[in-house]
């Protein structure tokens, strides 16, 4: 009984009231998809989380939590920060092209004040923690020419003081530099920054 | 397009069930508004079946837990207020539909023969949804859920001999409890949703096999043209599917407007005490069912007379059961000739009408407390609701019938 | 004539089931308007100052009151963060439920979804309907919710009341009415608008979404009338086949 293509009113009034109908439904299904964001309380326990820095030393290096994930602030010595210029030839992506931080942390040290480095503590490759060799040289086991950085337990991924991966590792990127900001000279909040909360 | 068309029919009956079921199903051309109603509880279930996947994604049946991923839900999850909503408002709409559905039926015999299977799983399908709703409200842990349930599970402690293994093993335990929470969830989630959906389609399935009745009680496959279509038929699609639409679209529009405006209706929907959470150490001032029980409660609560050695509360059990019970016996208590109440004469018109104002009455007496004068109107109420059943052989046999035309008025 | 008989009958059996009426005290009515921003701001002020200490409010979040209520996040911290660290935080109270239940032999219940349970009438006379009885152990009684645990927490500002009781026929006692004895900060008008604000509040506590489901439900219906008008043409279309 397919007379629409007969009758032009039948077939325009089917038209309109077809394309209403998809409207409608359309309206109604986004409801339910939109209830699979995260909710509010996802969103509070996801909430930017504020550090202290002011009693961390040179040279060490503070861990918190934020979204379920390691955070490190790290306070860079002098040495440190030399080290970052002379391993450029070490790490496959110096100038950290990849889109794996915020644009303020797209530098040659990685962060907003040369001194903090924030980095998200999960290796690139499959998740696991890298485990830190801050110490440059044959002390942090890694060799003579080991400028200082992070070393991954799981399948020996390496990472330089400003959270560059090395060349030939299997991590494919730098470390994730998370969204952060300075609320004065001793507080970071980490997980929004001046654009607003992640 | 036809080409994979045609792989499918190669593969998968796909045209022959369309045909069958919809293009060439002939449905009687002169439905009216009772009609509409069949196909609206089809949307009602899988309404509730969708808004139900959606709560179940935050709910937690845990009695430390449940009531607050209600609230959860109701604040915390994007839109979940909406779809809490669409969910109890659509439970008292599935049964407002399902009550009219059956109404229909009394109006125009369509439990008569050759329907009696289609009205027998109908019925079937009434107290598997009854369970599923029961089951449903014990879930917000809410202290008249646990009231509620309290009381009707004890019922089952009435029944001699297994009456208190029985309620123990229903429960789980030997209150309700934490036990009973999960197992009803269980059952509502999973269990009896598979069970209605199977159930819908067999109804379907056995409507189909001897076709529609409609409003003036005829036979229509009695009159066929020479092509062997029913004279007074049309197919179902287009001309239903598109009138079917058009009622969804008014229903949606009255069902929104709860939903939006009223969720709660002023208690009749969504219970003021259900926003307490359950406390097992504090009895509701008035323990009251959602209103679609409430007939059946008042039955329950109107035996108050023990006769021959048994007590007033089993009476009360088995009245209530046998309130349900008899509709199954509908085709063969009603013995009239004639389908339809167009053509009945004033008796069964009567009956009909006492058998709804002692519905109706039964059912607001259900909310109120069983005392006083209102414990002698549920009685005689009952006694009204039963005289339906009981005389029906009667007077459907001596009622005066009109004849009924050959072809669809 | 039979059948008109029976149906005044039968008319009689719902109309006399109807005619059984509900007792209880009586509630005075109070005016809600969620659209009223300023109340709810003032009704928020007062719950988290003087109810928050003992009773939570537990399924709602400082910064989705603040949100609802045109609070900038940063007023919240400053003014209404007392309990809680966070804005995202849900509104808990102060007073641990142990302590509670051993100062006031019942823990303070959370007020959530107070008026949703009792009605927002219910609550508003509550409020207002506290007096002095020295037979109680907190020095207060209430006509609403007789032998409440509950002090009067706002009595600096409604004042002291009694209440005066008369024994009617039977011997039972029934209440008259109050008397001021002390007047406190506010008038009884000021009193009673501040105890609309709460009220006002704790409508939205317990529903935020009633906020938004109006408008929502608005376009809904219009959205639903358009397009019933074509289905129905459609309809009317197909089945000129028929007619």
């Amino acid at each position: 009984m397919s007379e629409e293509g007969v009758n032009p009113r039948r077939r325009r009034l089917l038209a309109i009231t077809t394309g209403l109908g998809l409207v409608g439904t359309a309206f109604a299904v986004t409801p339910f998809v939109l209830s699979m964001m995260p909710s509010a309380r996802a969103k509070a326990a996801g909430a930017p989380v504020e550090v202290d820095i002011s009693k961390i030393e040179p040279g060490q290096l503070l861990t918190v939590e934020w979204r379920g994930k390691p955070v490190w602030i790290l306070r860079r010595t002098p040495e440190m920060l030399k080290s970052l210029s002379s391993d450029e030839s070490l790490v496959a992506d110096p100038i950290s092209a990849a889109d794996q931080q915020p644009i303020y942390a797209q530098n040659a040290t990685r962060s907003i004040k040369p001194e903090f480095l924030v980095l998200v503590g999960i290796c690139t490759h499959l998740g696991c923690s890298p485990a830190q060799r801050l110490e440059a040289g044959a002390a942090s086991g890694l060799g003579e020419g080991w400028p200082g950085g992070f070393f991954c337990p799981c399948h020996g991924s390496k990472f330089d003081l400003a959270g560059r991966v090395f060349k030939n590792v299997p991590a494919p990127t730098n470390l994730v530099v998370p969204p952060h900001t300075y609320l004065s000279g001793t507080r970071i909040m980490i997980g929004v920054d001046t654009k607003g909360a992640a | 397009m036809q080409k994979l068309l045609a792989w499918i029919d190669d593969r998968f009956p796909m045209t022959k069930v369309w045909e069958e079921h919809l293009a060439k199903y002939y449905a009687p051309k002169n439905f009216n508004f009772w009609y509409y109603f069949g196909s609206l509880a089809l949307l009602m279930l899988v309404m509730q079946i969708f808004t139900g996947i959606f709560l179940t994604m935050h709910y937690k049946p845990d009695t430390g837990l449940a009531f607050a991923s209600v609230e959860y839900i109701m604040r915390d999850v994007d839109w979940g207020w909406l779809i809490r909503y669409m969910h109890s408002v659509g439970a008292s709409f599935f049964f407002i539909v399902v009550y009219m559905h059956m109404f229909r039926a009394l109006l125009y015999g369509s439990h008569k023969n050759p329907r009696e299977l289609v009205w027998i799983i109908g019925m079937v399908i009434f107290v598997a949804l009854m369970a599923e709703a029961f089951m449903g409200y014990l879930l917000p842990w809410g202290n008249m859920s646990y009231w509620g349930a309290q009381v009707i599970i004890s019922l089952f402690d009435a029944i001699p001999v297994v009456g208190p293994t029985l309620s123990e093993w229903i429960r789980g335990d030997f209150v309700i409890s934490d036990a009973t929470l999960n197992r009803f969830f269980a059952f509502h989630v999973i269990a009896v949703p598979f069970i209605l959906a199977a159930l819908v389609f067999v109804h379907i399935v056995a409507l189909h096999k001897v076709g529609s009745n409609n409003p003036d009680g005829v036979e229509i496959k009695k009159k066929k043209g020479p092509n062997g279509i029913p004279l007074d038929g049309i197919p179902f699609h287009p001309y239903y599917t598109v009138k079917d639409i058009v009622g969804v679209s008014v229903f949606l529009m009255i069902f929104s407007a709860v939903v939006f405006f009223s969720p709660e209706l002023g208690g009749w929907f969504l219970e003021h005490d259900n926003f307490n959470t359950a406390n097992i150490l504090q009895t509701p001032p008035e323990i009251v069912p959602l209103w679609y029980f409430t007939p059946f409660y008042s039955i329950l609560r109107a035996n108050t007379f023990a006769f021959f050695g048994i007590q007033a509360k089993l009476w009360g059990v088995i009245f209530m059961g046998l309130s349900i019970v008899l509709f199954f016996f509908l085709p063969w208590l009603d013995r009239s000739p004639v389908k339809s109440i167009r053509y009945r004469g004033w008796m069964y018109k009567t009956a009909l009408t006492v058998f709804v104002v002692a519905f109706f009455t039964l059912g607001y007496l259900g909310t109120r407390p069983a005392a006083g004068p209102n414990l002698l109107i549920a009685q005689v109420s009952t006694v009204l609701y039963f005289a339906f059943f009981f005389l029906m052989p009667w007077y459907t046999t001596i009622d005066k019938t009109k004849p009924v035309p050959e072809r669809v008025t | 004539m039979k059948k008109l008989l029976i149906l005044f009958l039968l008319a009689g059996l719902p109309a006399a089931a109807l005619a059984s009426s509900d007792e209880g005290v009586k509630l005075d009515a109070v005016n809600i308007d969620l659209n009223d921003k300023a109340s709810l701001q003032r009704g928020a002020r007062i719950f988290v100052n003087y109810c928050l200490s003992c009773h939570s409010a537990g399924y709602m979040r400082y910064n989705r009151m603040g949100h609802d209520l045109g609070i900038s996040e940063e007023l919240v911290k400053e003014n209404l963060l007392f309990a809680a660290d966070k804005v995202g935080e849900l509104m808990t109270a102060v007073m641990p439920k142990a302590d509670a239940k051993a100062w006031f032999g019942v823990a303070p219940p959370d007020l959530s979804l107070v008026t949703r349970s009792r009605g927002p009438n219910w609550f508003y006379t509550y409020m207002r309907s506290f007096y002095r009885d020295d037979k109680s152990p907190s020095g207060w009684n209430n006509t609403v919710f007789p032998h409440v645990a509950m002090p009067h927490v706002l009595y600096e500002w409604q004042g002291h009341q009694r209440a005066n009781f008369k024994k009617d026929a039977q011997g039972v006692e029934e209440f008259e009415g109050f008397e001021l004895e002390r007047p406190g900060s506010m008038s009884p008008e000021e009193y009673n608008n501040a105890m609309r604000d709460l009220t006002n509040f704790m409508v939205y506590l317990g529903e935020p979404a009633k906020l938004v489901r109006y408008q929502i439900g608005i376009y809904v219906l219009i959205f639903l009338a358009f397009f019933s008008v074509f289905a129905y043409l459609l309809k009317k279309e197909y089945w000129k086949d028929i007619h």
